[in-house]
């Protein structure tokens, strides 16, 4: 692990949230990601950045461990969650327990084909969640955190897929904050989106981490300059540097970074 | 770099464009063989048989004269053979396919069953009447009854169902199960609450469709023992006094419409010929109605979900 030598926000402690520690995984025969070692910050945002296929996307579906809904994956070594240091990847531990306290949000917006409410009640009804009161409250609560609650407070009732592109992305992250994880997962947010869309979830990512942890994977390295705290570049499954973000931009250690950074390759 | 002029450049689309008009013609063909031949039978059923057909002809039961018999027997015979088969068929089917899509661990042992279940398909309708004679008729009594036909039938229209139940499945975009898993729901949650009523379209389309061929089969519900002459009618399902419902009918002795048609054609007389002309029009109504309602129930359930 890199050691962090400025941080941008160097005047708060730095909390750590979660810990990759000796993280592999293995896509059948595949070794997809090798001796991962990564610390994610409390309320931080943490990019991940690297060319196509390096395991950025890999590496963040180990955090809700979604890779256990398809067969033939394995994990090896820990990922310890803070603060009751449990390891995400153990066996024993319940993949629907781990998704309960960290949720994501895809890289095409994926909304169920239900109404908006619905779509941002269902983490909350999953949960056991079943007064309307509360329900409405907590919906409320959602949208205002991903800025949609003005745009949508009067068509609650209407389909999701009547948003448009961004609001729908917006509306799939109200449906993960609605369960307030610990962690919010981003999987390329705005990849499917216009460059105004971009902008509104990058501001709304900016706005989030005062409340929520957040693991970004970009393919765009000026969106992991803009919004991210820290940057971690990947190349075929390895982590070949983690930093802050500041010092990844201006002057990475590496060689490999520098050269991904410049455009010299990827 | 290839020069030609304008003019070798025309003669040359002109002379592929030949095969765009040489397939157009082959398929106009190809379509009017399969169209016409249908028209021809269905237009020359329709001349012989709507003549007969009047209210008698549906309240009538079956009668050595002619011009009394009717369809009675058969078309109750038909619906309630069919309520069987579908409270048969649907839940067995939608749960058998749901549970190789989204439960069954993918090994061999899946592979092996998925390409069975797909065969079945085109097993011959004639086997799985012998299967059933043997079956629910002798092994466990049914007799040659409603309730062994109806079984018979949902057996013989489970792979249709099992098969449409799965592609509706497949359909679903993997993003939209991921984003449910993501949220913390179960397997099962994430079943009751998205890939059934997502996939209720494709599942309610290949019910009708299977329902629609079950309704035209002959040889399975011979095979069984259904009467080709039968003036009573089974006991009604619902009566007056508690407990309103009554089961009986289920073990009662029926024929169905493809076995009544079977049986006034080969009758020597002309008269009855066009008696089983009058009920195949009905059979080909109500065949027609079910694939009407499929493509409705798929319009209509479709309105709200696009990928």
């Amino acid at each position: 692990m890199s050691k962090i030598t400025d941080g941008p926000t160097s005047t708060t402690e730095l909390k750590v949230k979660a810990e990759a520690r000796k993280l592999n995984f293995y896509y059948g025969a595949f070794h997809a990601l090798k001796s991962i070692d990564m610390p994610i910050y409390e309320r931080k945002v943490t990019a991940l950045i690297g060319p196509s296929g390096c395991g950025k996307s890999t590496y963040l579906r180990c955090f809700n461990r979604m890779h256990d809904l398809y067969p033939g994956n394995r994990y090896d070594g820990e990922i310890r969650l803070q603060p009751d240091n449990t390891n995400l990847l153990n066996p024993q531990v319940d993949p629907i327990e781990v998704r309960m306290r960290i949720s994501m949000v895809f890289q095409k917006p994926n909304p169920f084909p239900k109404t908006i409410y619905e779509n941002v009640a269902y983490g909350l009804r999953v949960r056991g969640v079943r007064g309307v009161k509360i329900l409405d409250e907590k919906i409320e609560q959602a949208l205002r955190g991903a800025a949609l609650w003005d745009e949508v407070k009067d068509r609650l009732q209407d389909l999701a897929f009547n948003l448009s592109g961004g609001q729908q992305q917006r509306l799939c992250i109200a449906r993960a904050l609605a369960t307030e994880p610990e962690i919010l997962l981003f999987d390329e947010p705005t990849s499917a989106l216009d460059p105004i869309a971009t902008a509104s979830i990058e501001e709304l990512i900016a706005d989030l981490k005062d409340k929520v942890t957040i693991l970004i994977v970009t393919h765009n390295m000026q969106q992991a300059a803009r919004v991210s705290d820290f940057t971690a570049y990947m190349y075929l499954g390895e982590m070949i540097e983690f930093d802050a973000t500041d010092t990844i931009f201006i002057k990475p250690k590496n060689k490999a970074t520098e050269d991904y950074i410049t455009g010299r390759f990827g | 770099m290839l020069k030609q002029d304008i003019g070798e450049i025309r003669a040359l689309i002109l002379k592929h464009k030949r095969w765009d008009f040489m397939f157009a013609i082959c398929g106009v063909v190809a379509l009017m063989i399969g169209v016409l031949t249908f028209a021809a039978l269905f237009v020359g059923m329709a001349i012989d048989g709507l003549p007969r057909l009047s209210w008698d002809f549906f309240t009538n039961f079956p009668s050595r004269r002619s011009e009394h018999a009717g369809i009675l027997s058969a078309w109750v015979g038909t619906t309630l053979v069919m309520l069987v088969t579908a409270v048969a068929a649907i839940p067995v089917g939608v749960g058998a396919a749901v549970y190789l899509e989204e439960y069954a661990p993918k090994n061999i042992l899946t592979d092996i069953i998925e390409i069975n279940v797909t065969n079945l398909a085109g097993v011959p309708s004639i086997v799985y009447g012998l299967l059933a004679l043997g079956l629910f008729v002798y092994t466990f009594g049914f007799g040659q009854s409603i309730l062994s036909a109806g079984l018979t039938l949902g057996l013989l229209i489970l792979p249709v169902v099992i098969v449409a139940t799965r592609e509706s499945i497949r359909s679903i975009p993997s993003v939209i199960r991921e984003g449910a898993y993501a949220l913390g729901a179960t397997k099962w949650q994430t079943t009751a609450d998205h890939i059934l009523p997502y996939s209720a379209p494709g599942i309610m389309t290949g019910i009708i469709i299977g329902m629609a061929r079950a309704i035209g089969e002959t040889a399975p519900v011979i095979t069984i023992g259904a009467l080709t002459f039968i003036a009573f009618l089974p006991p009604a399902p619902i009566q007056r006094t508690f407990p309103f419902f009554n089961f009986d009918w289920l073990t009662s002795s029926f024929t169905v419409m493809p076995i009544q048609m079977f049986n006034w054609t080969s009758r020597p007389e002309a008269a009855f010929h066009e008696n089983a002309a009058a009920a195949g029009l009905v059979l080909v109504f109500m065949t027609l109605s079910m694939n009407a309602m499929a493509i409705y129930v798929r319009y209509r359930l479709r309105k709200n979900i696009k990928w």
